[in-house]
């Protein structure tokens, strides 16, 4: 029980924050992609994401509230020592948040206003997500090779965001914006990919115990279905964004699809290398683990509600299924 | 003082908290008075419910929205300014924010797509369902909340062990001393804030001239809500400080400004408390009335402030919160009475009770934030009551950051506020008879527009 509950709590909350980089990342990009579009389009765009940006959110505070509930001392070192980029990200996403709703509700006059807060916040916040994470993954230790980290991670995490955004748009809307979303994931791609590959090399010569991890044998071997699955993946959204079946035919999902898999596979990659440590060379998740009472506790909570939240989020996604075609009260 | 990197994390963290409880304040009572909206809306065949219901469900949307981002801050900021409290709290805060987030902030922001857009994808009975999960999960949302709190005052069914905080009994930790008090308390706070909210939006609107034939409906269920709920709201909070007296003698000699233990207190009705001197300047009092009310016996002893030395409150601040508090609710009790009496004895809402109401708009708002100053305000110095002083627990930023980061975030709320105000306003000024009335002129409804 002391040795799983932690691995339990680990899991799930990985899993929470899998979800929250997949769906807030298409709201995220979608938000950063405001710009490049007409003004009738920046309608669509934020009508196709409008039903479910509040639930999406929501999977960051259950990601950080399993830091908290499993791990508080964790919980309390990571915090408090990413305070500046946890305060702008929040900025940001607060920014975002209030202008779904203002950019229609405050007046017409303001929607340009508002419809710059919506980039600005979404641009904001990604940054800021990406730097978190890169001074998460480098032990929170700060110096040169930390920064370089950050600013590598806070380039790419936004960039797949991107990816995310386009494959969402080519999925919900359909004429001129749709082949812009494809012109647009021409472009995010490269970051993306090139971020991607710069991590991957450099992690392991940052760190020798990730590099004992992934290349003596036979766990090279046992491991190489991620990198393989990341550059498959890799190379079918280049097909596709590239070619002019992905419009015509009903393989939209592919590319958004696609992208999920890399996060998949940069998500068991990062989880495999960093696992068993919660605050990366200070603590392990035995160490920072809650009293095993409280983790009963949220635990029975835990398997009992997170099946049906997600059967309701899959009833939502149904509900609004289909080509955005924008959102009314009625 | 000012500087001291501990204050401003306080500061950093009351304004983040008072800007939040703005909007669960309108959400919770709103949740369900729109649930009544759409009921009476597939009951009678007046159109004008439907009409009520999209209007009021925007501004839901909108202070949903400030609610969900406000909090989302709370989450990080526990981490950021308290990490100590985790630390050593973190057994009993972690699992009760937890299920917060499980059982009842997934619920309402899921479900609020459908409430908000589903109207034509799904049936009208699936619509129903979906706006009665979101109003239970906000008051789900609230128990959680109101339970971590109430914990905060009144530690039930723990133990210390090397310093860190054991759980011995949920049941204890869940529905401790204060919790039902200060749930209930909070709850019908909501609605009292709702009930002026709407109230007072709809006199405004019918004094500009842009009312329609629901909005009189609005300012008619405005009044009556708050006539039930003001008076509850005295007599809980009556209660909650007699709970109060019995668990935290010092928040409540910090309230009536008590500063030595004394039989047949007298009750200070307005006053300067002084801390240097330890008096109230200024005076003007009732006397025996503390002791009165505390007791119940004219001659009843009445702890001060000198029992508890080093450890009490700030007097000033709780002293005049409770004060405005009990205030604005005597008049909500007042204008709510007089708006019933106005409604029943004749057709039309005179221009002066408009005008009364339309007034006391926002008073909800300001009697939220002045009761939870009371409390928390007179919860210092401790995080957890007689467990865990705020000092202790304080991240060891430097004054610099805090400070700057402070500024961000005020500035942002000022923003927001005024943001949100504003909007009100623009959704308020717009004539009823073109809300959500798409039909009637056969042209479609725009993208994100009613």
């Amino acid at each position: 029980m002391e040795y799983w509950l932690p691995v339990i709590y680990m899991a799930v909350m990985g899993l929470a924050l899998f979800i929250y980089v997949i769906l807030d990342g298409y709201d995220l990009g979608v938000g950063m992609l405001l710009p490049f579009a007409e003004d009738a389009d920046k309608d669509i765009m934020v009508a196709s994401i409008g039903p479910f940006w509040d639930a999406n959110e929501t999977w960051i505070v259950l990601g950080i509230g399993v830091l908290l509930i499993a791990f508080p001392t964790a919980h309390g070192i990571i915090l408090s020592h990413l305070y500046l980029p946890v305060t702008i990200m929040i900025m940001g996403l607060i920014l975002r948040g209030v202008a779904f709703d203002l950019r229609v509700k405050a007046g017409d006059h303001r929607k340009r206003l508002w419809n710059r807060a919506f980039f600005i916040g979404s641009l904001v916040a990604s940054t800021a997500q990406g730097w978190m994470l890169g001074a998460w993954v480098t032990g929170l230790q700060g110096g040169l090779i930390g920064l370089l980290f950050g600013v590598l991670i806070a380039i790419a995490l936004p960039a797949l965001y991107l990816l995310l955004g386009c494959g969402w748009l080519v999925m919900k809307t359909e004429g001129p914006l749709q082949s812009l979303a494809v012109r647009w994931a021409r472009v995010a791609i490269w970051p993306m990919g090139l971020g991607l590959l710069l991590i991957s090399i450099s992690t392991p010569l940052v760190s020798t115990v990730i590099a004992d991890k992934w290349f003596s044998l036979p766990n090279a071997v046992l491991l190489s279905p991620i990198p393989i699955a990341s550059a498959l993946c890799f190379f079918w959204i280049l097909h596709v964004v590239h070619g002019d079946k992905l419009l015509e035919s009903r393989h939209g999902w592919t590319m958004f699809a696609a992208t999920v898999g890399i996060c998949v596979a940069a998500t068991l990659g990062l989880a495999y290398s960093v696992f068993p440590e919660v605050v990366i060379g200070q603590l392990t998740i035995w160490e920072a683990a809650s009293s095993v009472d409280s983790l009963l506790f949220t635990l029975v909570g835990v398997v009992i509600t997170l099946p049906v939240i997600l059967f309701y989020t899959v009833y939502v996604y149904r509900v609004f299924h289909g080509k955005a075609t924008g959102l009314s009260y009625e | 003082m000012l500087f001291d990197p501990v204050v401003l994390a306080r500061i950093q963290f009351a304004a983040n908290i008072s800007f939040h409880i703005l909007f669960p304040a309108i959400t919770i009572g709103l949740a369900w008075l729109l649930l009544y909206f759409l009921w009476r809306g597939v009951l009678s065949k007046e159109r004008y419910w439907d009409q009520i219901y999209a209007f009021w469900v925007k501004i839901f949307a909108l202070s949903f929205a400030m609610g969900v981002v406000s909090g989302l801050t709370m989450s990080f900021q526990f981490g950021t300014n308290w990490p100590g409290f985790m630390e050593k709290a973190g057994n009993v805060a972690g699992p009760l924010l937890g299920y917060e987030v499980l059982t009842a902030f997934f619920l309402e922001a899921s479900f609020l797509g459908i409430m908000l857009f589903g109207r034509g994808r799904v049936s009208a009975r699936m619509h129903l369902i979906a706006t009665t999960l979101v109003a239970i999960g906000t008051t789900l949302s609230a128990f959680w909340i109101l339970s971590l709190n109430s914990w905060m005052h009144t530690p039930a069914g723990y133990s210390i062990e090397n310093g860190v905080i054991m759980v011995e009994s949920w049941w204890d930790i869940i529905f401790n001393p204060s919790f039902p008090y200060r749930l209930m308390h909070m709850l019908v706070a909501s609605f009292l804030t709702c009930a002026f909210l709407i109230a007072g939006v709809s006199a405004w609107r019918l004094l500009k001239g842009v009312g329609g034939p629901g909005t009189r409906k609005v300012l008619q269920t405005g009044i009556v809500v708050a006539a039930v709920a003001a008076p509850l709201q005295i007599l809980l909070g009556d209660l909650h400080g007699l709970n109060t007296l019995e668990h935290q003698p010092a928040k409540v000699a910090a309230m009536e400004a008590i500063w030595d233990t004394q039989r047949g207190a007298p009750f200070t009705l307005v006053a300067w408390p002084d801390e240097g001197t330890r008096s109230n300047r200024f005076a003007v009092e009732i006397p025996y009335a503390a002791s009165l009310i505390l007791t119940h016996s004219a001659d009843g002893e009445v702890q001060g402030l000198n029992d508890f030395p080093g450890e009490h409150p700030p007097v000033a601040m709780v002293f005049w919160s409770f004060r405005v508090m009990v205030g604005l609710g005597v008049l909500m009790l007042l204008v709510s009475w007089w708006g019933c009496w106005e409604l029943l004895r004749r057709r039309e809402p005179g221009r002066l009770l408009l005008h009364a109401v339309s007034w006391m708009t926002f008073s909800g708002w300001v009697a939220v934030l002045a009761g939870w100053y009371v409390t928390e305000i007179g919860r210092q110095p401790w995080i957890v009551n007689g467990v865990l002083r705020v000092a202790d627990v304080a991240a060891d930023h430097t004054a610099a950051t805090v400070g700057s980061t402070l500024v961000g975030y005020l500035l942002m709320y000022v923003f927001l506020l005024a943001s949100y105000i504003g909007a009100l306003r623009y959704m308020a000024l717009k004539p009823a008879a073109s809300l959500g009335d798409g039909k009637d002129t056969g042209r479609p409804v725009p993208v994100l527009e009613v």
